[in-house]
């Protein structure tokens, strides 16, 4: 069992509430999934920069000095001046927001495979949760509630976001196993259930050259995906193509840089509901996670039906 | 009319209070505000009251329920009724996955859809569905009746026994073992009633009946022994 919540904003004026809205729905949620939680927020892009979410069980000493570390590091790496001063222009500069144990690091789109490169040598301890222009992911193991404190996700601000509660079932409670997984740029996947069928899966990605990080089904899932969004597809053709290869049980919810798409197998064990409204469209794995957004009482409120493709996009 | 409202009262105080009241109470009549999409609201209730909830419910509302009359103004979550042995639940909107399962008795109204497995193992309960019913519904169903004036999904009443199916719309499959059978009177006569008691205007002789073609594995009296 786990908890999945996801809210999709049709009305801008509702950005900043999006961490709050997602953090409540999120704590909703921790019945279905004590072990740990996770959120991936997309938040506002900047002009030419890309950001990577960091994470390290030495927040202070990883991320002190990062954003100048890095700066001197890249400079001589792409011989280019880098500026470590968050007045700088977006293009041009590197700064690191610190959350808790987290840290969204901004950097010039030409800088950030030279900097994924850089930060094992840098900071051999910080992982690299979520990557591209505008998701942010944080994820730890702990009740949900906590974990959305430690890393201040009610005052994110956002276009749409997915949050996750796991009870673990088919690998360890680690923060590498908790969701929403990354395995492409703004792509993340959180996934209900279990797939029976994900270290043949792994291994056919592994052939065609992605790389995993754990031995969790739902990577493979998040994987599989990238692979098929790098194919051509696009997320709704990608999911498609899931129904056949992905065998098991599964409720997913994905996010891309413009949308998130909803899939159930077709057993459908694992439970969903949707609503919408003008304002927005919400996934809940219960009514419980929806109960509390916005106008609730008068949205549209349905409940998915077993394989077959949802998604909204910007 | 007692009122509770779970924004202030914990729900196992309200169930504790309808669990508690007897055959012949004076408090008949129970309205239940604020459910949120709470877990088993008004369940193993035991006596004939009437119990309206004012919004919608999470999973088992109306779980094992005898005698008492439960509406749910909403949509209800999954396994609503489950297991009721008798009297009656109303859901005004759509009711989520195994609605009514395992049913023994009573009767279960849903005004919207249901979604998958409706009635699945059913035991004698009556299932009457305004709108359509998901895959698999039926599943394993042994007794009772199971109304959809809608459609019917997937692999409708898939290894049944002796549960009768009536269906006014569309079934986009027959599950193993389930036929179309002829509609006869007194199947029209029970049909009729049904419809009636659940409020819903439509003419039995639109529907189709399914039942159990009784060619299973476990139908066969040469098997028998391997059921001892």
């Amino acid at each position: 069992m786990c908890g999945i919540v996801g809210l999709f904003l049709k009305d801008r004026a509702l950005e900043p509430e999006l961490g709050r809205l997602l953090s409540e729905m999120l704590v909703s949620m921790t019945d279905r999934g004590p072990d740990s939680a996770g959120i991936a927020v997309y938040g506002p892009p900047r002009p030419g920069a890309g950001r990577l979410t960091l994470q390290s069980p030495d927040p202070e000493g990883d991320f002190a000095t990062l954003a100048t570390d890095l700066a001197t590091d890249l400079a001589a790496t792409l011989a280019a001046t880098l500026d470590a001063d968050p007045g700088g222009a977006p293009g041009t500069r590197v700064t690191l927001e610190r959350r808790g144990p987290g840290a969204v690091l901004h950097l010039p789109d030409a800088a950030v495979a030279a900097a994924r490169a850089a930060l094992p040598r840098l900071r051999p301890g910080v992982r690299v949760t979520g990557a591209g222009r505008t998701i942010e992911i944080f994820k730890d193991v702990g009740r949900p509630a906590d974990v959305a404190e430690r890393f201040g996700l009610a005052g994110m601000t956002g276009s749409h976001g997915i949050g996750h509660t796991r009870m673990a079932t088919e690998s360890a409670v680690t923060t590498d196993g908790a969701h929403p997984f990354s395995t492409g740029p703004d792509q993340c996947l959180v996934h209900n259930g279990s797939l029976s069928n994900h270290n043949n899966v792994r291994r056919r990605l592994r052939h065609a050259g992605l790389t995993f990080q754990t031995d969790n089904d739902s990577e493979v899932a998040a994987a599989y995906l990238t692979h098929r969004m790098a194919g051509g597809c696009d997320l709704g053709a990608a999911l498609e193509h899931a129904l056949h290869d992905l065998d098991g049980f599964y409720t997913f919810v994905v996010g891309t840089a413009d949308g998130f798409g909803v899939l159930r197998d077709a057993i459908a064990c694992k439970p969903a509901v949707m609503a919408e409204t003008d304002a927005w469209v919400a996934f809940g794995s219960e009514y419980r996670a929806l109960a509390a957004l916005p106008g609730i009482d008068a949205a549209r409120v349905w409940e998915p039906e077993p394989a077959t493709v949802y998604f909204w996009r910007h | 009319m007692q009122t509770v409202d779970l924004a202030t009262t914990p729900l196992r105080a309200l169930n504790a209070a309808l669990q508690a009241q007897a055959t012949h109470t004076n408090q008949t009549a129970w309205e239940v505000l604020n459910p949120r999409g709470a877990h088993a609201i008004a369940v193993g209730l035991d006596a004939p009251i009437h119990v309206t909830v004012r919004g919608s419910t999470g999973y088992y509302c109306g779980g094992m329920n005898k005698s008492a009359h439960i509406t749910v103004a909403g949509n209800a979550g999954p396994g609503v009724a489950e297991n009721m042995m008798s009297g009656t639940v109303v859901i005004e909107g759509d009711a989520s996955q195994y609605a009514g399962a395992t049913g023994h008795g009573g009767l279960l109204v849903i005004k919207g859809n249901a979604a998958s497995r409706c009635g699945i193992s059913m035991k004698g309960i009556d299932i009457v569905v305004h709108g359509n019913v998901g895959p698999m519904s039926a599943f394993m169903a042994q007794a009772g009746h199971l109304v959809v004036l809608g459609d019917a999904g997937e692999a409708l009443g898939d290894s049944l026994y002796e549960a009768r199916l009536f269906v006014r719309g569309t079934v986009k499959s027959l599950g193993a073992d389930c036929v179309e059978k002829e509609m006869r009177p007194e199947h029209l006569a029970v049909l009729a009633d049904l419809l009636a008691r659940a409020g819903a205007d439509a003419d039995p002789r639109a529907f189709r009946r399914y039942g159990s073609a009784r060619t299973l594995y476990n139908f066969k009296p040469d098997n028998a022994g391997a059921y001892g």
